[in-house]
């Protein structure tokens, strides 16, 4: 559903992402991990369309169509949807504002603050959070959460999860990958993460390792350990 | 203090549509220009005696009026606020009547004028949720409409000029008295030429639990309106007087200069609402004080949306030990306009408070400035004086300046202040484009967002109505 093909990316003049070649299919979960500043991030923002990242080389095709040159509302609006990292906090606007404007096609708002508070409530997200300027003094846990809850009620077919398990305590990480598994059925997620924990909860189909830009390995699950065990500079690309 | 029981998520439902971003100044038409009467182009002697002569005015009222027409003559224009250099006074209608008499039926009023309220929404506001509403088209108020069980309580709602010719002595009392012609150019302006405008007064222990709406009009090209509004509000009372206005869209310029004063008596409150929008090629200049005695409070919650250029700080002086004053601002300046607003706090009395929030934004090569004064006298012990002034720039092209004075005489009080000023973040843009929203539409909640502090403090109508405006402006300049 995903064809990333000899993908260069740009920020400035610098080239962070290298020659990048993956096919995601419809369905399956994948992990991405590698070391800080490997570029996991870069693939999750130029994927969402970030105007920062530059495609320099290569392609990006979302259900055979190019995405290299559209905005990022429209990539939305094809199924892609980017989990923050560090969602921004935004002054004065909830998140009920914001999926009223992301959701043409819900008409009615008050099935649409329905379908919000139900989703919260599985999410485990205090109420008051839903009619506060989204983000802005909250957890790290909550910020995430609010995420998913985006993510629910969006119902997109590609999920990029960046870093969703940083600065989440464990309670939250289970209520949170847990979310993700009961949901999962149909959609393609792509989790970035450093760390094997998030996997203990989720079981990736294939895991993609990226170092410096370039993606060096690929394999089972069985990869997610092995990095766990020996880190990444065990991790040798010819074998 | 009234407020519709919505739960608060309502509040922005109706107002960020994608329907309504399709951008037109949505009151920039004209009707043909119809009057009983027009005094002829320019300013004179002759003309200041002609208005008071066709309003029939006492012989104080002449004489204040062409004293203030010297006075004016001898005032030099503001040099340190907007560019008024296009001001042509020469080139300008200063009276128009444009009905006989007053009515106090829409169906009473010439076609064109009713048409023109039915369009901007005044007879349905009306109905909904106003105590009163006045509404003033040219020079004159042409429609008025009170609710009786308040006028038999004792409150005055009516226009100046019959506030003038049925309570002469509670004008003569409270008349220039607090805004004298000699405070700035426009303001004696106003005083020599005034016409229209509100009289309010709230007897002792009186609270309108409903808004009193006055709706200002220009119709007419190179015109020049000049309400006079005069507020007093007796002990222990309460009034929400609300404003809107709007003109149509001319190559040529207009000019709007008024005056208001209010007047706060003991244990009293007044909350005074203005969303101006009018179109950009009029001129607005406008000198608006409010006084209050003790423990009162003076409430002015002023949205500057229109106007080529504004220049308007709202005061309160703080005569009255414990009173309280507040300005709530909100400044919108899109291409070719700046708005130069602000605020004036005066503590003259021990434990008086002043708050100011005032926010900005400023797009497609638009200006604001934040212009504000803040004078503790000596022996207003205990006082206390809070500012915060935030400017949102859009823009490489746009530009935002902060004017804050402070006079402080004396030592035993409290002062804060706050000042921001920010660039609406690509980042953030994209984290709500990345959800699914277009741009414009992600300006247009963040820009809402922005001056949410201010907008909640609105009746729950205007900041619909505010919001979806300036959603009509962000969009305006994107496309």
């Amino acid at each position: 559903m995903l064809s990333v093909k000899n993908l260069t990316v740009k920020v400035g003049s610098k080239t962070i992402l290298k020659d990048f070649n993956f096919k995601f299919k419809k369905g399956k979960v994948y992990a991405l991990m590698g070391p800080n500043g490997s570029g996991k991030s870069t693939l999750a923002f130029v994927l969402a369309g970030h105007p920062t990242y530059k495609i320099d080389g290569g392609s990006l095709k979302f259900e055979a169509r190019d995405i290299g040159g559209l905005s990022p509302d429209k990539r939305a609006k094809l199924g892609i949807f980017l989990s923050f990292q560090s969602p921004l906090a935004l002054s004065g606007v909830n998140v009920f504002q914001l999926l009223r404007l992301a959701l043409t096609k819900q008409k009615d708002p008050l099935a649409l603050k329905k379908r919000i508070d139900k989703t919260a409530k599985k999410l485990g997200i205090k109420e008051e959070l839903l009619n506060r300027s989204l983000n802005e003094g909250s957890s790290g846990g909550e910020k995430k959460k609010l995420e998913m809850l985006q993510a629910a009620i969006l119902n997109p077919k590609l999920l990029i999860f960046d870093e969703i398990d940083t600065g989440v305590d464990i309670d939250a990480l289970k209520k949170i990958s847990q979310f993700l598994d009961e949901t999962k059925s149909g959609k393609t997620y792509l989790i970035i993460t450093h760390y094997n924990r998030i996997l203990h909860y989720i079981k990736p189909d294939k895991v993609l390792v990226i170092m410096d830009g370039r993606l060096v390995k690929s394999g089972g699950a069985k990869l997610a350990e092995e990095i766990e065990k020996y880190g990444y500079e065990k991790i040798n690309p010819k074998t | 203090m009234f407020r519709i029981p919505i739960p608060e998520f309502f509040i922005h439902m109706q107002d960020i549509t994608r329907s309504a971003l399709d951008f037109e100044y949505k009151y920039g038409f004209s009707m043909p220009s119809r009057y009983t009467f027009r005094a002829k182009k320019g300013l004179s002697e002759e003309t200041v005696r002609n208005i008071s002569q066709i309003k029939k005015e006492p012989n104080w009222m002449t004489k204040f009026r062409l004293k203030s027409y010297d006075i004016f003559k001898q005032k030099q224009m503001p040099d340190w606020g907007a560019d008024l250099t296009r001001i042509d006074f020469d080139n300008l209608y200063y009276y128009i009547k444009p009905t006989e008499k007053q009515v106090n039926s829409w169906r009473k009023l010439p076609k064109e004028i009713k048409e023109t309220y039915d369009r901007i929404g005044v007879p349905e506001a009306e109905k909904k949720f106003l105590a009163g509403v006045s509404a003033q088209y040219e020079s004159e108020v042409v429609y008025e409409s009170f609710n009786k069980e308040l006028k038999k309580l004792g409150v005055i709602f009516c226009d100046m000029d019959t506030g003038l010719r049925l309570y002469p002595e509670i004008v003569k009392k409270y008349f220039g008295k607090l805004i004298p012609p000699h405070d700035n150019k426009f303001a004696a302006l106003n005083s020599a030429v005034w016409s229209g405008g509100s009289f309010v007064y709230v007897p002792k222990g009186v609270k309108v639990g409903l808004p009193l709406q006055a709706y200002f009009r220009i119709n007419a090209e190179r015109f020049g309106q000049f309400e006079r509004t005069l507020i007093i509000v007796e002990e222990g009372s309460f009034v929400h007087y609300v404003e809107g206005c709007t003109a149509p869209i001319y190559t040529t310029d207009s000019l709007h200069a008024a005056v208001v004063e209010i007047f706060v008596h003991k244990n009293a409150r007044v909350r005074y609402t203005t969303v101006q929008n009018w179109s950009n090629n009029v001129y607005n200049l406008v000198t608006k004080r409010a006084r209050t005695d003790e423990s009162a409070v003076m409430e002015w919650v002023d949205c500057n949306l229109g106007s080529r250029a504004t220049m308007k700080y709202p005061s309160v002086y703080l005569y009255g030990k414990g009173s309280r004053g507040e300005v709530l601002s909100i400044a919108y300046a899109g291409k070719g306009q700046h708005q130069d607003a602000g605020a004036k706090m005066l503590h003259f009395a021990p434990n008086t408070s002043s708050r100011i929030i005032s926010k900005s934004i400023s797009k497609a090569g638009g200006r604001t400035s934040y212009r504000g004064l803040v004078q503790v006298m000596p022996g207003a012990k205990k006082s206390s004086v809070f500012v915060s002034c935030d400017a949102l720039i859009l823009d490489e092209e746009s530009r935002s300046d902060t004017y804050p004075y402070m006079k402080i005489k004396e030592n035993d009080i409290s002062v804060q202040h706050e000042a921001t000023v920010e660039k609406l973040g690509e980042e953030k843009l994209f984290y709500l484009t990345s959800k699914g929203i277009s741009k414009s539409d992600a300006e247009g909640l963040l820009v809402n967002g922005f001056i949410e502090p201010v907008t909640k403090e609105i009746p729950l109508e205007y900041s619909i109505e505010l919001n979806r405006l300036i959603n009509l402006e962000m969009s305006g300049s994107v496309g």
